[in-house]
């Protein structure tokens, strides 16, 4: 059991660092607001042209607030702080879940706990994987701030012991299926804060006067709508391949476990309403008068149908994946 | 740039972006839906019934179908449905007896075959077929189309690159052919075409690239979407086809895979009892492992049933059958589903005669196989009543102070049966069919006791106790039968269900993933500030939506031109400005 607590310690924290890195990032965020206000009031045009004519995503290359070069490394001391206690708290994050799968003897995602620390730990680590590259560092304080509100959810509301599981669970299956809609989701969550962020940097821009208050400065620093578009697209596209194969997997997975490839159970309807979702996204993306905005508004839909798949449908319906370890299964699994 | 010969749906826009990225799909400006078509009072019937079709095909149609069908799913994971849990939906009525007569009456309880739900798929599919058969035939007469022409000016392109070498326009081209080609002869990257231009526009003649890749994108498109219709039809196909039988067998019995046999049994409507295949099987014994540790303590660990199977031909084998390993025989899997107790239970009546002899199948109700079942006897000696015994076997029982008792833990440690007793007429001869577990104990008279109480009798393994009102005597064998529920499928369509689903996701994969890229290069010889003679290179990218790697792709082009004078890190990003 002292590994299993090792492992609750290390999750809080990850909880912790990630906090630390929300703060740092949302200063990051709101300094180069400022930063940004000043050279928009030297320069309007350049920085409409600088931001806009890359159809690639790169911020602090593009924006001259990032060229005039003197100060721009004091300002982004705060990134740097950001950056590093986001690698801190998934890197806690994962040897949390390792010892979480030690303690309990099995692959560390079969209940809800340990989905929600999986889920957070994939958004994390997507959201760096990112930045390797390219300087996605708008996205941090949502990606961290996310993945803290769902760890201390996971704590508070979801715990269960460290155990192993039922024999309808022990196959391989849990390893690709569970994982992949795992990984799905980490990479949904981070889709759904690029479009969020479009669809309100799209309102400021075109003027919603409640957006233009100076608290919302920071929008201006986040890449253009059609860049977030491209983004969330991009994310969605790969997330979407990952939820196909989710369901194709599962339903293997059902057909070698309860005798049926498909029975419309609650947590099946739902991950076909969210797969329908995400297609209509798809095709919406490429239908005249549906782009843009209206788009975005899938991603949301979707992702909030993700949201309930993973919470609703455990606690509320009872169906045959029940298995957020919170209620006891009537049957024994068989 | 535009696709000639190319079908398109009403309303899809997926076309070559040029000029900026900005410009393209989610400018704010964009307006809603414009209303489509003609109008309508100039168009006849057949115009009518061409405008529909052209509705129902297009793109927006279809997405008013797709966020239809998402909605419509819903209700059956909110609802009880009569496919998952019939006896739900029984309560369910009972409980709300308008609103649930009205649910019923659309469909509610059964949302996946009710006629909105198909209609809206079958539409959807409808639509799928007019979009995609176009679009394939289409897409096979463009198969073999080549690059479009080397546009004149390449200023208005989102990526461009220039440069200048030393080598000759010839050995640009051909270098640059040559890499955009890729190393694999019969599956090139781009395809392309190598052409020469006459002087114009203040140029002398040059020689030109045209490169396209990405045909595969369409290709995996279409194969993701037939795919689908293959599935549909598969799934279909399998229903039609498919049986599926359930069976309680307790340890040491066995069933025979015959329509009879099966104590459910469902069957689509193409089946017939010839595909029975006539095997055999015996359950030889069962084990079960219980967590006994204080985390998980009582929760199943693993179930395995040990059997053996005499085949059509007379062979026989062991196997054994676990709750994610099926047992696969001629085709058809065998499931453990379920498994509990069936205790041996002999009942003589009140004249000693023999009334009951059997195995009961008690069914498990919680985690510790506290196990509900009911035993009717029938009355065998003239002027004896049926009696109807009612009860909870308990694997391992603790009786409290009160008298009352409880399983502990699902493993036989301590076995108790605790039985209530009802005589009366308890239908068995009236032909009319019973649920085996359920007793209907509202016309039937209780055993009490003096104090009005109803009877509960304590039976051990392997005692026999008197029955009150000197109704006889019941006995409980020595030794506490398992059982298994065992779920025995045969669905023909499963390899097509399977195939199609990962021809589904190849397409899916290969359509999203598949970047449709052109890119042209232009080469000439010119002479530099110094007048020296040197070969100008231009190139320009242009991509299908929006295309982060685009410019990268005109980079590594322009990387390809052999010689070239400059850091290419000074030219990449110059044409862009406008």
């Amino acid at each position: 059991m002292q590994i299993a607590e090792l492992s609750v310690l290390l999750v809080w924290g990850a909880a912790t660092a990630l906090t630390i890195a929300l703060v740092a990032f949302a200063i990051d965020l709101g300094r180069r607001t400022e930063a940004r206000a000043e050279a928009h009031a030297e320069a309007r045009t350049p920085v409409a042209v600088g931001a806009a004519s890359r159809p690639t995503l790169a911020p602090a290359s593009t924006v001259p607030g990032a060229r005039d070069g003197a100060s721009a490394p004091a300002r982004r001391r705060a990134a740097g702080i950001a950056m590093s206690t986001t690698w801190l708290g998934t890197a806690l994050l994962l040897a949390a879940i390792v010892l979480r799968g030690l303690a309990a003897g099995r692959t560390p995602w079969a209940n809800m706990y340990e989905f929600t620390l999986v889920g957070s730990f994939m958004a994390l680590a997507v959201f760096l994987g990112m930045n390797v590259r390219k300087d996605f560092k708008f996205l941090g304080a949502f990606v961290t701030g996310l993945s803290v509100l769902f760890l201390v959810l996971g704590l508070n509301v979801f715990y269960v012991a460290a155990t192993g599981v039922q024999p309808a669970l022990q196959n391989y299956w849990l390893v690709i299926h569970v994982g992949v809609a795992i990984s799905a989701t980490g990479i949904f969550t981070v889709a759904f804060v690029a479009s969020v962020l479009q669809l309100v940097r799209d309102s400021r821009d075109s003027g919603s006067p409640y957006l233009q208050r100076p608290g919302f400065r920071w929008l201006d620093r986040v890449p253009t709508p059609t860049s977030l578009e491209a983004l969330s697209f991009r994310l969605n596209a790969v997330g979407f391949v990952l939820w196909t194969f989710t369901i194709i997997g599962g339903a293997i997975w059902a057909e070698h476990a309860w005798g049926r490839y498909w029975g419309w159970d609650p947590k099946e309807v739902w991950s076909f309403v969210i797969w329908v979702v995400y297609a209509a996204y798809l095709h919406a993306r490429t239908t005249r008068g549906w782009d843009g905005r209206r788009a975005a508004w899938f991603v949301i839909v979707g992702y909030l149908c993700v949201l309930f798949n993973f919470t609703g449908v455990n606690l509320i319906f009872n169906g045959k994946h029940s298995y957020s370890g919170l209620n006891t299964d009537t049957t024994g699994g068989a | 740039m535009s696709e000639k010969a190319t079908y398109r749906p009403e309303g899809i826009n997926d076309a070559f972006v040029e000029g900026r990225a900005d410009a393209g799909p989610s400018s704010p400006a964009e307006g809603p839906a414009r209303p489509a078509g003609p109008s309508l009072p100039t168009l006849g019937w057949r115009g009518m019934l061409r405008w529909t079709w052209r509705q129902l095909t297009s793109m927006r149609v279809a997405l008013m179908l797709l966020m239809l069908l998402a909605v419509a799913a819903v209700p059956g994971s909110v609802l009880p449905q009569r496919g998952q849990d019939a006896a739900a939906v029984l309560e369910y009525l009972g409980d709300h007896p308008t609103l649930g007569e009205w649910l019923d009456r659309f469909g509610f309880f059964e949302v996946y075959s009710s006629v909105w739900f198909s209609a809206i798929y079958i539409l959807l599919f409808v639509s799928l077929v007019g979009c995609i058969v176009p679009r394939t035939l289409a897409h096979a007469r463009n198969l073999r189309n080549r690059p479009p022409r080397t546009p004149v000016r390449f200023g208005r392109f989102p990526a461009t690159a220039e440069t200048s070498t030393t080598a000759s326009p010839d050995e640009v081209v051909e270098a640059v052919a040559g890499h955009l080609r890729g190393p694999l002869r019969r599956l090139p990257t781009f395809r392309v075409d190598v052409g020469s231009e006459e002087p114009r526009l203040g140029r002398p003649a040059t020689r030109t690239v045209a490169a396209e890749r990405g045909y595969l994108r369409e290709t995996g498109n279409l194969v993701f979407h037939l795919a689908l219709l293959g599935l549909l039809v598969s799934v279909a196909l399998g229903q039609l086809m498919h049986y599926r039988g359930q069976a309680i067998v307790t340890e040491g019995r066995g069933f025979a895979n015959a329509v009879v046999d099966y104590d459910t049994f469902d069957k689509g409507a193409w089946f017939r009892p010839a595909s029975l295949s006539p095997f055999s099987m015996t359950l030889d014994s069962f084990d079960s492992e219980f967590a006994s540790d204080t985390v998980a303590f009582a929760q199943a660990r693993d179930f395995t049933a040990h059997v053996t199977v005499t085949e059509p031909d007379g062979g026989q084998h062991s196997d054994q059958i676990k709750v994610n390993s099926p047992l696969t025989v001629d085709g058809a899997k065998i499931y453990l589903q379920g498994n509990g107790f069936a205790p041996e239970i002999t009942v003589k009546d009140g004249a000693g005669e023999m009334a009951f002899s059997g195995r009961v199948p008690f069914l498990p109700e919680d985690t510790m196989y506290t196990s509900r079942g009911v035993v009717k006897v029938p009355d065998v000696s003239e002027g004896q009543e049926q009696i109807g015994l009612v009860g909870y076997f308990l694997p391992t029982a603790v009786v409290d102070q009160d008298g009352s008792a409880r399983s502990v833990f699902p493993q036989p440690q301590n076995p108790l049966m605790v039985l209530e007793v009802y005589r009366g007429d308890l239908g068995l001869d009236d032909g009319v069919p019973q649920n085996v577990y359920r007793l209907d104990t509202a016309s039937l008279t209780p055993s009490v006791d003096e104090d009005g109480e109803t009877i509960k009798l304590l039976v051990k393994p392997g005692e026999t106790v008197e029955l009150p009102d000197g109704l006889g005597t019941v006995t409980l064998g020595q030794d506490v039968p398992r059982y298994v529920a065992l779920d025995l499928r045969y669905d023909p369509s499963l390899a097509w269900v399977l195939t199609f689903s990962l021809l589904a996701l190849a397409g899916l994969a290969v359509s999203l993933f598949t970047p449709r890229r052109r890119v042209w290069v232009r080469s000439w010889e010119t002479t530099d500030d110094d007048g020296r003679a040197v070969t100008h290179v231009e190139l320009a990218g242009l991509a299908r939506g929006d295309d982060a790697g685009l410019q990268r792709e005109v980079d590594k082009a322009l990387a390809a031109v052999p010689g070239h004078a400059d850091d290419p890190d000074d030219h990449q990003r110059t044409a862009t400005e406008d």
